[in-house]
């Protein structure tokens, strides 16, 4: 079993053989990657070590406290967070051998084909069709060809793979019917379109598959499983945007008692009460991910992984809400209307205008607030679920 | 302000937010004994018996069980537990609205007796006598008090140790046979112990909002009581008691809030109207999901305030104000949204409903109201006020 006084000293034998000053931003990336110390619950061979995901804060300290670089999770959020987990539980051991490691290390950037114009929030009525081309008796081997559009792609412009549901069978209830793709982004009949956004930039895209094909090999799970699959990716998502690991004061709530003290002429009772009961609030919430993650630790999730995301979501909408109104006259102002690709979201770095424009994407994106409700009502309290009149019917009987 | 950089700083060592498997085995009696004897039914009907302690439950809780002494360390007559599992009583407690003086006399009582020079017989045996359970303490301030706020004592002590004044709102006075009363005496503060039945003492009972805590007026003229401590090692042990009595209230307002929502959830799954059970209609599911994640950060937020006080961390005052923002307002809507989603059951009498709304809206007074939490806050992590 691995511990976490083996980490630390595998962690010194990689910062010995790698110094970070003298070591290639990638070369080390790749090192790390190679000792398993790069996501420590992997699998051996896959940058862990099958060691407690807990471990890897006492490597993340380590490495940080040696200046080492790290992997730039804004940019490659989506591999990191949704991607790696599915392929991980449903890839094959060549998928994962070939795909895993530039992954890690931001070589590949990955985006997520899932949401189309007509499939958002019930994502199961998607429309974006898989037709098999040649393959054996058995159903494998072959190509598949695909034919649709997504919408709303984050980083679709940068990437490299994708992960993709399409309609392999329109006859079968609309779960039923769908199969998991990887996509590569660079193959003839993918066409990128950025999509501007309430913020100015264009962090997402249109996707149009026009003829794409992709060989049977790079199909995750069964055909007609793929709704199982999605369902790996979109509850890793959920943590990933809920869930990071921060410091008391982190985040948003940091940026505005910053303001805060900067800014004593802005001060008014009222903003002071608003702004005490966000500190609360957000305390609150650190705690709770907290609590999942001592939970996570022992091996006994815990429900509250449903709610953290929304928590976040309504924090970063109030705490930048609020800090607009704070800063008074600088609030009627915003940095830069520019159509900018950005490669990641980044909170801290830009004004309070463009968090608060941003901040109303977190109860969108990924899962509906309205919809999480949902979730948690239904899974977490028991309580009796939505009527479904879609459930039995075909896909292409249904009224759209 | 460990880390120089935000004056919020981080807590030094990561607190332990889950409950241990010793913790969950003293949830496993305290409930079961709830259970028994402790139903909201039988809360109900005690109510309006002349007494508002129901003492065959505080006898079993405190003495049978042993909770009472579980903040006492083993030499003095305890158990040698700690805030953590005091805590973890507090949250059953709360599930049934127990009218027990468990968090008047075997937490803040308690505590402000193991602030004092615990070497002295006159510290040592009330201490012993709580701890076992066969004598109820209080500790003689307002039950609106919130920690720090004790300083301007109502009561004065002469010369001759006699004491003189009157203290309103004073929770579990009734049933109390220990006063411990800070006091202004001509040098400074002080804390005396004073017995109820005592000449001088006069206890006037108040009609509670919160029918299962009672409320008294007490009222001291030339009563003789014993010098506990005096100056600034009374003014801390009574602070430290109301620290720790703010901290672990929040537990007790999780467990509230708990009670209310499982209620809610399981009456709306049974209750049909329009040919569904209401609990499928999204605006009333949403309302209890949304309930849900704030009893969830009510946990961590009261799990935190306990581990701190368990731990003497310097962080105990940080934590407990959160915990105290954060939970009492939680509680309260839980106990709103269970009347409301009750319907017209809620607002009777013979359902439980109103014990937990009515204490959830003492609580949300009691030891400081959020607000007052949330300035104590302010000042702890530098947001100062305009
Ligand atoms: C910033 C951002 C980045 C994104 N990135 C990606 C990406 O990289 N890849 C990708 O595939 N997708 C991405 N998305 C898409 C996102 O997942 C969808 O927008 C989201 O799931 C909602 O779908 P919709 O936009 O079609 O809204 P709709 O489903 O049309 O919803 C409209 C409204 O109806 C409500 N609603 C819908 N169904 C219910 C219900 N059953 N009960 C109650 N209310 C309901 C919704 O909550 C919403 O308020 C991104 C979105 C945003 C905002």
């Amino acid at each position: 079993m691995t511990d976490a006084e083996d980490l630390r000293r595998r962690t010194a034998e990689l910062l010995a053989a790698h110094p970070p000053a003298a070591t290639q931003r990638l070369d080390f990336l790749r090192a790390r990657f190679d000792a398993g110390l790069a996501w420590v619950h992997f699998p051996e061979g896959l940058g862990g070590l099958d060691a407690p995901r807990s471990l890897q804060a006492v490597v993340d300290a380590e490495l940080a406290a040696a200046g080492a670089p790290d992997n730039d999770p804004g940019r490659i959020g989506i591999g990191l967070g949704m991607a790696a987990p599915t392929l991980l539980r449903f890839g094959t051991d060549e998928q994962k051998r070939r795909l895993l490691r530039p992954l890690w290390t931001g070589e590949e950037v990955w985006c997520q084909l899932f949401s189309e114009p007509g499939a958002g929030s019930d994502l199961a009525a998607l429309a974006t069709r898989a037709v098999r081309d040649g393959g054996d008796e058995a159903g494998s081997g072959g190509d598949w060809i695909i034919d649709g559009q997504k919408v709303w792609t984050s980083s679709a412009h940068l990437a490299r793979w994708a992960i993709l549901i399409a309609r392999t069978d329109p006859g079968l209830p609309k779960h039923r019917g769908i199969s998991y793709f990887i996509c590569d982004m660079t193959d003839p009949g993918v066409e990128v379109r950025p999509l501007r956004q309430i913020t100015g930039e264009a962090e997402f895209n249109e996707v149009f598959l026009t003829g794409v094909r992709i060989p049977d090999s790079r199909r995750l799970g069964a055909v007609g499983e793929g709704w199982k699959v999605a369902q790996t990716t979109l509850m890793n998502e959920r943590v990933a945007i809920g869930g990071s690991r921060i410091p008391r004061e982190g985040g948003m709530i940091g940026v505005a008692a910053a303001d805060w003290r900067a800014r004593p002429e802005l001060r008014t009772h009222d903003l002071h009460q608003r702004l005490l009961t966000l500190w609360v609030e957000a305390e609150a919430a650190r705690l709770t991910g907290e609590r999942l993650r001592q939970q996570l630790s022992q091996g006994q999730p815990g429900p509250e992984g449903s709610g953290m995301k929304l928590a976040f979501a309504r924090l970063a909408q109030e705490i930048s809400g609020w800090e607009v109104e704070f800063l008074a006259e600088d609030g009627l102002t915003y940095d830069d209307w520019t159509m900018r690709r950005p490669d990641g979201v980044d909170f801290t770095g830009r004004e309070a205008g463009y968090r608060y424009l941003r901040a109303k994407g977190n109860s969108i994106e990924g899962g509906t607030s309205e919809v999480l409700l949902n979730i948690v009502a239904e899974r977490v309290l028991g309580l009796p679920p939505e009527p479904r009149t879609d459930k039995d019917v075909a896909w292409k009987d249904l009224p759209r | 302000m460990n880390d120089g950089t935000s004056p919020a700083g981080t807590p030094a060592a990561d607190p332990d937010l889950l409950y241990s498997a010793d913790e969950e085995a003293l949830r496993a009696a305290v409930r079961s004994l709830f259970a028994d004897r402790g139903a909201p039914a039988t809360v109900l009907a005690g109510l309006e018996s002349a007494s508002a302690h129901d003492a065959g439950l505080w006898r079993a809780l405190a003495t049978d069980i042993g909770a009472a002494g579980l903040l006492v360390p083993e030499k003095l007559g305890g158990a040698g537990a700690s805030a953590r599992e005091a805590a973890v009583v507090l949250e059953e407690a709360g599930r049934c609205v127990a009218p027990v003086p468990y968090l008047t006399s075997a937490v803040i009582a308690v505590t402000a007796l193991l602030g004092c020079d615990r070497g002295r017989e006159e510290v040592a045996a009330p201490l012993a006598a709580l701890a076992g359970g066969g004598s109820v303490g209080v500790l003689a301030v307002p039950w609106t008090t919130a920690p720090g706020g004790a300083s301007e004592g109502a009561v004065r002590a002469g010369a001759d140790g006699t004491l003189t004044g009157r203290v309103t709102s004073v929770a579990d006075a009734a049933g109390a046979a220990l006063l411990l009363v800070p006091v202004r005496g001509p040098d400074g503060p002080a804390l005396y112990a004073v017995e109820a039945a005592a000449d001088g003492v006069r206890t006037g009972s108040v009609t509670p909002l919160d029918l299962t805590r009672p409320l008294g007026h007490l009222t001291f003229d030339g009563a003789r009581g014993t010098l506990l401590a005096s100056g600034e090692r009374a003014r801390t042990a009574v602070d430290g008691a109301l620290l720790a009595g703010a901290g672990l209230l929040a537990s007790e307002q999780l467990g509230v809030a708990e009670w209310c929502l499982a209620e809610t959830v399981r009456y709306t799954a049974e209750r049909t109207q329009f040919g569904r059970p209401v609990g499928s209609f999204q605006a009333l599911k949403h309302r209890m999901a949304a309930l849900w994640l704030e009893v969830a950060s009510a946990r961590a937020a009261a799990r935190n305030a306990a581990d701190a006080l368990a731990t003497d961390s310097p962080d105990a005052p940080l934590a407990v104000a959160v915990a105290q923002a954060y939970c009492a307002p939680v509680a309260v809507r839980a106990a709103q949204e269970c009347v409301q989603l009750h319907g017209g059951i809620g607002m009777t009498w013979e359902h439980p409903a109103h014990l937990f709304l009515k204490r959830a809206k003492s609580d949300e007074l009691a030891l400081g109201s959020p607000g007052r939490h949330r300035e104590a806050l302010a000042g702890l992590v530098a947001l100062d006020a305009p």
